[in-house]
């Protein structure tokens, strides 16, 4: 293989390989011989030291460790216990979940099952947002034909073993993804966090101990089985193995899912199977993490990447969004949009994330429209902190990442939009000026017709003059004038 | 139960495993700020839903702060609550809570008794560094109950209260993030919805965003109208919590100054609403002997058990939620209601007024009763027949606006006829006394023995759920309590489920019957205080001369006078009241809401 | 359908499947296959997979192809939707990019017909967990 492949597929291995549609066509392609074979030839107690082996961590964001989950939920007694994949995939532009729920869902299907042997459990449920119709055919098909075949149901592989799985259907809330809501919105209640402990591993589905896993982490079991913890743990860093899919999204070229083993690093991720910067454009930051990551810069390039250090350089592994930025990106700008999504998708129930990201929105607003001030700045860094330090679930214990990774990293862009009222990125509206560069008008009043506001004046031949407190930065004098002499700044 | 050992501030304290931190830093007298945290131990009611964050501690070794209400103690651990970094979340925490709350103090219902205005106090609030939009909900304006949700602080009390205590399921968190608020469902008002104004989230709401209706300018109105003859009723749970506003301690009986209160407030009558839950044992007494004798002699059409009907806050319950099971009830109106029919009536004809001269006030520990006075069927003519309900707390403003030093007042008696009372009209104020009231009066019409013993103690109590058999000369006659509506629907389910064994039972929507009313001094979530008015209330019983309700020489009166036989036609048409199916209504109301 | 009742049932369900599937793919033999797989996630759809796949449906079988064309899951290469991957027998499959109707006539009648190149090959960029 040529130096230039960077990317592995072990969580994709079958995605736009095989119909997803086939159940034939995931057999041929060792599809449910791992269960096959946990449930012939292993105890629970083994396959879980499989996984725990494999050093394989959960790709829902958190990156505990899966093995040790299913220990925990595999120990406690129970009359009964309940597995459930997490599908609700809330962040803005991930899709990885709904790309293995469509490409290959029995690798889903076949990863409960050997879970719920592993825990002592007889019933799976799948909590998929209901905006992924396509997602939920397909594993709906795939159910049936799983149960046709007798790979779900009763006396699995003749070995006494039964486990059958149900759909739920999620609302779209982002805070839903998040275990315990998940849980309470199951179980018909306000999908809103609790505090942990108890873990849905000693308390959750109904009161019964339950092991969530995410989409992606669920998709690695089987090879797992089929290749062996130590193959697994071959790929990836020491503490990270395996492989990461991230979905690939903003000012670059090659947008698209891409899974890379753990330990590539941002600049190999960006540059090389992004295929770079958009138009040429110059690198600004790159978003790891869904909303509440944190934005990393130009030194972290070269970091390799995996759950730990991300969380060291300050933002997080996330469930895989990535989303990168380039020159003409204001950060103050970005955080803030960060900031508006967490302030939609709060549950609500504790006071730092209801109360504090709003007004952690409202500083961010205030300084990008140029009236912040440098003590706002201290009051921005105070308010993440203590955001962080005091919110109940991990949307709050996030949320102001975007803020506090832009201080850090682009600290001289937030110093020019309050101290001297300019947004060097040109994205802040209301710090944009538009003049009119007197060498160069000639006065042919092309921009004093368009201007919608009418604030240009001039009289024909003569130089114009827009008036500042009049003009809405729509940008139609730049536009229209053919003399270059509009300016911004 | 294993022991552990924290250290909290430096100090080494023991505890049992599961205790959490706020509860172990209590025991060395360390007393963590909280805010949505709140323990009614004797009544199993506990609620953490770990929302305000005021209670932050720092634990060694932990990443972020923890919540110390909703945190277990684990060996060898150490806390600090008030290092600079707690300190430093606590304020911002509570600056941002402020940040979100109208400043309205001065003009606030709840100011003085508001536990967010304490807790500003406390951590030394002087200034709000984060300032911004603050939301903003529609106001409703029930019968019983103002809701102002911009004062809403989402402790989520009231939902609590709701939907696991009462079982009633009005409340609940709704919306996202900074818009989220806790109302019924799409944020309809109370009354389009199946309240029963029991009055328990306003029990305990910290803030004023629940508040009661202030009745007191309409009874200061009537109070300064010379044309009117205005009569007030005092109902049991009122004297043994009174005296809380006025600083004296829980359970502090306050029967002799409340009345001087009263007078010195230039009511014309001061009346006990004790008399009227004597009549209320003389019907609805009657009426469990008169079904009980049917059902022994084997008349199929009657149904047992038959349940106590003098709390508006049940009546309403059982009208939403089992109106399949409304012939069950006693159709004996509450002692308010009695009250107000009665001094309508005879005693108008006594004092020769017109009743549309008259102004019936009632003094009640419950928000239920300002609605109660709302029913149609209690009224002549559009004339009601109690016109107001003040609460324990309304009275006790009343009392301050008028100059009055309460602590000084000497003791007084309630003004004849209708202010004469038994011990067992008295009861009525806890769970457990209605049922006693009329077991004693029932035995002894029953048996046609006097009783040697007038105490029940196998009523009483604050278990949710009691029973007890009582020996009718050879009949053991089942009894069934329950206070808080979510014990009521439980026994309820199984009297539809035809599994109850229950001759009687005695059903009060407030968790410790009236003196927990939704109306009275708020206990802040220390039952002691409700434990305190009980023991109030049983003082005042074992003190009064005449403790059965048919012995009380003004009710023998009014029935010779006036009414007849407890039953008879008289007092059907004025002590009893009939049902209605209102499950249907809701679902009606709100498919017309989604039509529009 | 028959059902699994054993490791042993699976393992020979799968050797058949798989045997066919060479058969029909694998043969040098030039009675053998053409696959045509058109990624059909909702990105693909979006971006007008479904009119791609029936356009190879028809249009293969009406020019006399012998040629099966199923779904399958997305790809990865979102920037270039829709994605079609065309193996002739014996051959690696390759994968075009950006196919519309005009270049999916373009693939049948140069790339499958003639085994002339067509522009838009994705080229490779992972390796599959068997390679590795
Ligand atoms: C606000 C929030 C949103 C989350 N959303 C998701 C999600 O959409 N999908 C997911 O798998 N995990 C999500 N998680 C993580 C879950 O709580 C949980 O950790 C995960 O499902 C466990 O599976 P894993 O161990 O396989 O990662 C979210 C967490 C938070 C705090
Ligand atoms: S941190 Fe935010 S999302 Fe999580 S419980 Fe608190 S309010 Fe809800
Ligand atoms: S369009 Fe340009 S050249 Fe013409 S008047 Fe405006 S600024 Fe001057
Ligand atoms: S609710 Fe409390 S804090 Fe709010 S205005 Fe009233 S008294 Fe003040
Ligand atoms: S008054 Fe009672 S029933 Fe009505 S909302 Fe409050 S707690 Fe619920
Ligand atoms: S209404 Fe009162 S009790 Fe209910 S959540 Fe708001 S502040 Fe708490
Ligand atoms: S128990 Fe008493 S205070 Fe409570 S609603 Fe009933 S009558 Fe009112
Ligand atoms: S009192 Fe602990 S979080 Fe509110």
């Amino acid at each position: 293989m040529s130096e230039n492949i960077k990317q592995i597929r072990v969580a994709l291995r079958n995605c736009g390989f095989i119909n997803p549609e086939s159940i034939d066509e995931y057999i041929a392609a060792d599809g449910y011989e791992a269960l096959g074979r946990v449930l012939t030839e292993k105890t629970p107690e083994e396959a879980t030291k499989e996984i725990i082996d494999s050093g394989l961590r959960g790709r829902g964001g958190g990156g505990f460790p899966t093995g040790v989950k299913w220990d925990i939920a595999r120990k406690v007694e129970s009359d009964q216990k309940y597995v459930v994949c997490n599908a609700d995939e809330g962040d803005p532009g991930a899709f990885m979940d709904r790309s293995i729920l469509e490409g290959d869902p029995h690798s889903v299907i076949e990863a409960m099952a050997i879970n719920g042997y592993c825990i002592g459990a007889d019933k799976g449920l799948v909590y998929i947002r209901a905006e992924y119709p396509l997602a939920i055919e397909r594993l709906k098909t795939a159910l049936d034909q799983a149960r046709e075949y007798g790979l779900l149901g009763e006396d699995i592989f003749g070995t006494g073993f039964n486990f059958d799985i149900e759909i739920r259907y999620g609302a779209g809330a982002f805070v839903c993804g998040e275990e315990t809501a998940l849980i309470n919105s199951m179980e018909g209640h306000r999908g809103e966090p609790t505090f942990k402990p108890p873990f849905p591993a000693q308390s959750g589905y109904l009161g019964k101990p339950t092991n969530v896993n995410n989409v992606e982490t669920f998709a690695n079991i089987p090879v797992i089985f089929n290749k062996g913890a130590e193959w697994f743990a071959s790929i990836g860093t020491e503490k990270s193995t395996g492989t990461k899919v991230f979905a690939l999204a903003g000012k670059i070229n090659n947008v698209g899912l891409i899974e890379v083993p753990m330990g590539t690093t941002l600049r190999e991720v960006i540059f090389e199977i992004g295929g770079g910067i958009k138009d040429g454009k110059k690198f600004k930051s790159v978003q790891t993490g869904g909303p509440s990551g944190g934005c990393l810069t130009e030194k972290h390039l070269d970091t390799p990447i995996d759950f730990d250090n991300l969380l060291e350089s300050g933002s997080m592994m996330g469930s895989g969004g990535m989303i990168v930025m380039d020159e003409d990106d204001c950060m103050v700008s970005v955080a803030r949009f960060y900031l508006d999504f967490t302030v939609e998708e709060s549950c609500g129930k504790c006071t730092p994330c209801r109360v504090g990201n709003k007004r952690l929105y409202e500083l961010l607003d205030i300084i990008s429209k140029g009236n912040g001030s440098n003590n706002d700045l201290d009051k921005l860094r105070n308010l993440g902190e203590v955001i962080i330090d005091t919110s109940l679930c991990g949307l709050g214990q996030t949320s102001p990442n975007p803020v506090l990774s832009t201080m850090d990293n682009f600290w001289d862009e937030y110093l020019a939009h309050v101290e001297d009222q300019r947004c060097p990125a040109g994205q802040c509206k209301d710090l944009i000026r538009y003049e009119v560069i007197e060498e160069n008008c000639v006065g042919c009043t092309a921009c004093a017709r368009n201007c919608p506001v009418n604030c240009i004046s001039g009289e024909r031949k003569e130089i114009h003059h827009i008036d500042q407190s009049l003009c809405i930065k729509c940008g139609a004098c730049f536009e229209k004038c053919r003399f270059n002499a509009i300016s911004v700044s | 139960m294993e022991k552990i050992k924290v250290k909290i501030d430096n100090r080494l304290v023991e505890v049992e495993k599961g205790t959490t931190i706020l509860e172990a830093a209590r025991k060395l007298d360390v007393n963590i700020p909280t805010l949505c945290y709140m323990n009614l131990g004797d009544m199993d009611i506990e609620h953490r839903p770990g929302g305000c964050r005021i209670c932050v501690v720092e634990v060694e070794g932990r990443r972020n702060l923890a919540p110390s209400c909703a945190t277990d103690c684990h060996d060898g651990m150490e806390v600090k609550t008030h290092s600079i970094r707690v300190l430093n979340a606590r304020r911002t925490v509570m600056e941002l809570m402020l940040s979100d709350h109208p400043f309205e103090c001065l003009t606030c219902a709840k100011s003085g008794k508001c536990d967010l205005q304490s807790m500003a106090i406390k951590l030394g609030i002087r200034d709000i560094h984060y300032q911004g939009e603050k939301s903003t909900y529609k106001p409703d304006f029930s019968p019983a109950i103002l809701r102002d949700m911009d004062k809403c602080i989402m402790c989520r009390r009231c939902e609590k209260m709701c939907n696991e205590v009462q079982t009633v399921g009005v409340l609940s968190g709704i919306y996202r993030g900074f818009e989220a608020v806790v109302a019924p469902a799409f944020e309809r008002d109370l009354d389009h919805s199946e309240c029963t104004y029991c009055g328990q989230c306003v029990a305990v709401c910290p803030t004023a965003a629940l508040t009661e209706v202030d009745h007191t300018n309409q009874v200061l109105r009537a109070l300064a109208d010379p044309a009117k003859t205005v009569v007030v009723q005092t109902a049991p749970a009122v004297r043994a919590a009174l005296g809380e506003e006025f600083g004296m301690e829980p359970g502090t009986l306050v029967t002799g100054k409340m009345v001087a209160a009263l007078r010195q407030l230039e009511f014309d009558y001061v009346f006990d609403t004790d008399f009227a839950a004597d009549l209320t044992i003389m019907e609805e007494g009657a009426e469990i002997l008169g079904r009980l004798g049917k059902f022994l002699a084997g008349d199929k059409d009657v149904k047992l058990p038959v349940l106590t009907s003098c709390c508006p806050g049940w009546v309403s319950f059982f009208e939403y939620h089992f109106p399949d099971q409304r012939d069950i009830p006693s159709t004996a109106r509450s002692p308010q209601q009695m009250f107000g029919a009665v001094a309508k009536t005879w005693f108008a004809e006594k004092i020769k007024k017109d009743r549309k001269d008259m102004v019936v006030v009632s003094i009640m520990p419950c928000v239920a009763k300002k609605y109660e006075c709302t029913r149609e069927e209690f009224a002549t003519g559009g004339n009601p027949d109690v016109d107001y309900s003040l609460s324990t707390r309304e009275l006790a403003n009343l009392i301050k606006r008028a100059n009055i030093d309460f602590n000084k007042l000497p003791d007084e008696d309630f003004d004849g006829p209708m202010g004469e009372s038994t011990g067992a009209g008295v009861i009525f104020g806890t769970t457990g006394g209605v049922i006693e009231a009329a077991t004693r009066s029932a035995y002894e019409i029953y048996t046609k023995k006097p009783l040697d013993k007038v105490d029940f103690k196998q009523l009483r109590g604050m278990e949710g759920i009691r029973e007890a058999t009582v020996d009718f000369n050879g009949f053991p006659l089942k009894i069934g309590i329950a206070h808080g509506l979510g014990n009521a629907r439980k026994l309820l389910e199984n009297i539809r489920a035809g599994k109850s064994e229950f001759h009687a039972i005695e059903i009060m929507a407030c968790p410790g019957g009236c003196i927990g009313g939704g109306g009275q001094p708020l206990h802040h979530g220390n039952s002691e205080i409700l434990k305190a008015r009980q023991k109030a209330i049983y003082r005042e019983d074992s003190g009064k001369p005449i403790r059965k309700s048919h012995e009380n020489p003004s009710i023998i009166k009014l029935y010779e006078e006036y009414l007849g036989e407890p039953l008879g036609e008289k007092a059907h048409q004025l002590l009893h009241t009939r049902y209605f199916d209102r499950g249907r209504e809701i679902v009606i109301e709100a498919d017309v809401k989604e039509e529009q | 359908m028959a059902k699994v009742k054993s490791l042993a049932d699976l393992k020979k369900m799968k050797e058949k499947l798989q045997s066919d599937i060479s058969l029909r793919e694998n043969s040098k033999h030039p009675e053998g296959m053409v696959r045509v797989k058109v990624a059909m996630a909702t990105c693909g759809i979006a971006s007008g997979a479904k009119d791609v796949m029936e356009f190879f449906t028809v249009n293969l079988q009406k020019r006399n192809v012998d040629a099966i064309v199923t779904q399958t899951g997305c790809m990865g290469y979102c920037y270039a939707e829709p994605t079609v991957e065309v193996k002739l027998p014996g051959q690696e499959p390759v994968v075009y990019g950006f196919v519309d109707i005009k270049k999916a006539d373009e693939i049948i009648e140069k790339y499958i017909k003639q085994g002339e190149p067509v522009d838009g090959i994705i080229p490779v960029n992972y390796e599959t967990i068997d390679k590795k």
